[in-house]
């Protein structure tokens, strides 16, 4: 299995490059295209140049070289609220977004200076309110309700935008296990309904039980791209970059024959391939 | 002593930690408001040497449970408190936050929460300093601690220049140097990247191997806690739901589902193993794992 590249690109680096101001050359060169209804997981290490890449794609950086297109319109001929507008990206830390009464009012402001109908406004924040199942805590203001809430509440906020690609920066940081489950859970559902999702983790674990595709970035540069799988089984190139696949694919580099390339994602996998499989024969 | 309970062991000076009966709930946001039980009468003792990890969900009690260690709560937190802490000897009821601090020391979760100095060598001696310690005598030990974690040669860097991982070997380097027997870790790793989380580990690692310390690591890694500890507790809503050996613990499925943690993969595939074959097998490294499956 491969990407399927028959869908329409939503996102287009080609040739990106920048270089800041104090000379440092964050992005070498990336050629890369985001297709519609793509779930990618974001990988690489603090100094990858992942912040940098993802700062271009929603205006926050120009390129200093190269451009980007974003649904075949080229980026540097879009205002930033424009681009805000399709592609939604959220932070690591709630607290750096949220900061109105109420959760009901968090989730309209960004369709409110998106110039949304407030008919449309009240349709896109029910949406996101039901999507995150936060409808509940509608009217409850967003800075007293526990981290896990929080971080809800700011997905919400910028998938009310109804944005074409959403980014999203360590989402499950600081959550617990259980909690973490149910975001991904809810993750999981926006891509089904055709939303494209790029994620950024240093979670394999969550990479391989959730996304689609995989990249890796190494020195500003994109030294992996594929499906998941063929990602997370290419252990020699992920070592490179200081990465440790999750135990179940290292367990089944050393149980299958040197030529296979492809490992089970997840524990239920890995069950199915190397115990339930063992048994029947 | 009463001493009729069943968590007193058998030699109870062994213990560097005792917690007795402790029930405790933070001070009342609102008045007349009543709130929440954090602990209702939690036994736990850890014995001299002993690494203990301790995971549990969100609000399982926790940091509440490493603020009363130290003695901020009660004093500085306040709120009703029942029962005893008793750490190496000393009642923390009382005794005051800065005796404690001789002999506990915690690093917390953010790095940056417990960084001020300009640089990395004041900071590591801040700690000293206030405990009176000779300044020839600093220097020789802050040159020791640093060297534990790696991170010598850079005396006048500003700690904040640092990466995750370095700074939080800092924060643990401060700590060390005023010598506690007991270190208290809250989830240091969990802001860090794999790089930084790898160094912070393979700094842990050392402590336990070549200091004869007491160490309690609140953390959610499970595969690291399977390597470093003697002994793992689950803790959810304040209770104690499993107490034993990574190996016992990892394969307390109950317990396990009870908290909603995440375990080591191998933990999960052998009792996935165990479901088809009727084995009783606890992995809680890939080599277990493949000694049984390459079979």
């Amino acid at each position: 299995m491969s990407i399927d590249t028959t869908k329409d690109p939503v996102l287009q680096a080609i040739g990106l490059e920048h270089t800041y101001d104090n000379g440092f050359q964050a992005l070498k060169g990336i050629d890369l295209t985001i297709y519609r209804g793509d779930y990618i997981g974001l990988i690489g290490q603090n100094g990858s140049g992942k912040t940098t890449m993802i700062k271009h794609f929603n205006g926050l950086l120009r390129p200093t070289k190269g451009k980007i297109l974003i649904n075949g319109v080229d980026e540097a001929t879009m205002t930033i609220g424009k681009i805000s507008k399709q592609v939604g990206f959220v932070f690591q830390n709630p607290d750096h977004q949220i900061f109105c009464p109420s959760v009901s009012e968090e989730l309209a402001f960004g369709p409110k200076n998106c110039g949304m109908s407030p008919g449309e406004i009240k349709d896109s924040v029910e949406d996101a309110l039901e999507s995150f199942k936060i409808t509940e805590y509608a009217n409850h203001p967003p800075a007293i309700l526990g981290f896990g809430l929080r971080r809800k509440v700011s997905l919400a906020a910028v998938f009310s935008c109804r944005p074409t690609v959403f980014i999203m920066d360590e989402p499950t940081v600081g959550l617990d296990h259980r909690s973490a489950r149910e975001l991904l859970d809810i993750v999981g559902e926006l891509n089904s309904n055709g939303c494209t999702i790029i994620l950024i983790t240093h979670d394999m674990r969550v990479i391989c039980e959730n996304t689609k595709r995989g990249i890796v970035l190494r020195s500003g540069k994109l030294i992996l791209d594929g499906t998941t799988r063929e990602v997370m089984s290419n252990i020699e190139m992920l070592e490179q970059t200081q990465i440790r696949p999750p135990q179940v694919i290292e367990l089944s580099k050393e149980l299958s024959p040197p030529d296979v390339r492809e490992f089970p994602l997840t524990t239920d996998e890995f069950i199915k391939k190397f115990i339930k499989a063992k048994k029947a024969m | 002593m009463s001493g009729s309970t069943e968590n007193v062991t058998q030699n109870p000076s062994e213990n560097i930690i005792e917690i007795r009966n402790l029930t405790y709930s933070y001070p009342a946001y609102k008045e007349g408001e009543v709130p929440p039980i954090i602990f209702d009468d939690l036994n736990l003792s850890v014995k001299k040497g002993e690494f203990v990890s301790i995971m549990g969900p969100t609000g399982a009690g926790k940091t509440t449970l490493c603020l009363a260690l130290n003695g901020i709560i009660p004093h500085v937190c306040g709120g009703k408190f029942l029962g005893d802490i008793i750490i190496n000897g000393m009642n923390t009821k009382e005794h005051t936050i800065s005796e404690i601090a001789k002999v506990l020391g915690i690093v917390f979760q953010d790095p940056e929460s417990q960084l001020f100095c300009m640089t990395i060598a004041d900071e590591v001696a801040f700690g000293m300093e206030n405990q009176g310690v000779p300044v020839d005598l600093m220097h020789t030990k802050v040159q020791r601690v640093l060297e534990e974690v790696g991170m010598t040669g850079r005396d006048d860097t500003n700690p904040f220049h640092l990466s995750g991982g370095q700074k939080q070997r800092i924060a643990i380097a401060s700590i060390l140097s005023m010598e506690p027997s007991i270190l208290i870790l809250d989830e240091p790793t969990s802001g860090l990247d794999p790089i930084g989380k790898k160094e912070v580990f393979s700094v842990v690692d050392r402590l336990k191997r070549e200091r004869d310390m007491t160490i309690l690591m609140i953390e959610q890694e499970s595969e690291r806690i399977a390597e470093f500890s003697d002994r793992v507790i689950l803790l959810n809503n304040g209770h104690i739901v499993a107490d034993g050996t990574p190996r016992e613990v990892f394969a307390n499925e109950e317990a396990l589902r009870e908290c909603g943690i995440s375990t080591p993969q191998v933990s999960e595939i052998a009792l996935r193993y165990n479901d088809e074959y009727g084995t009783d097998y606890r992995f809680i490294t890939m080599d277990e794992a493949l000694a049984v499956l390459k079979k």
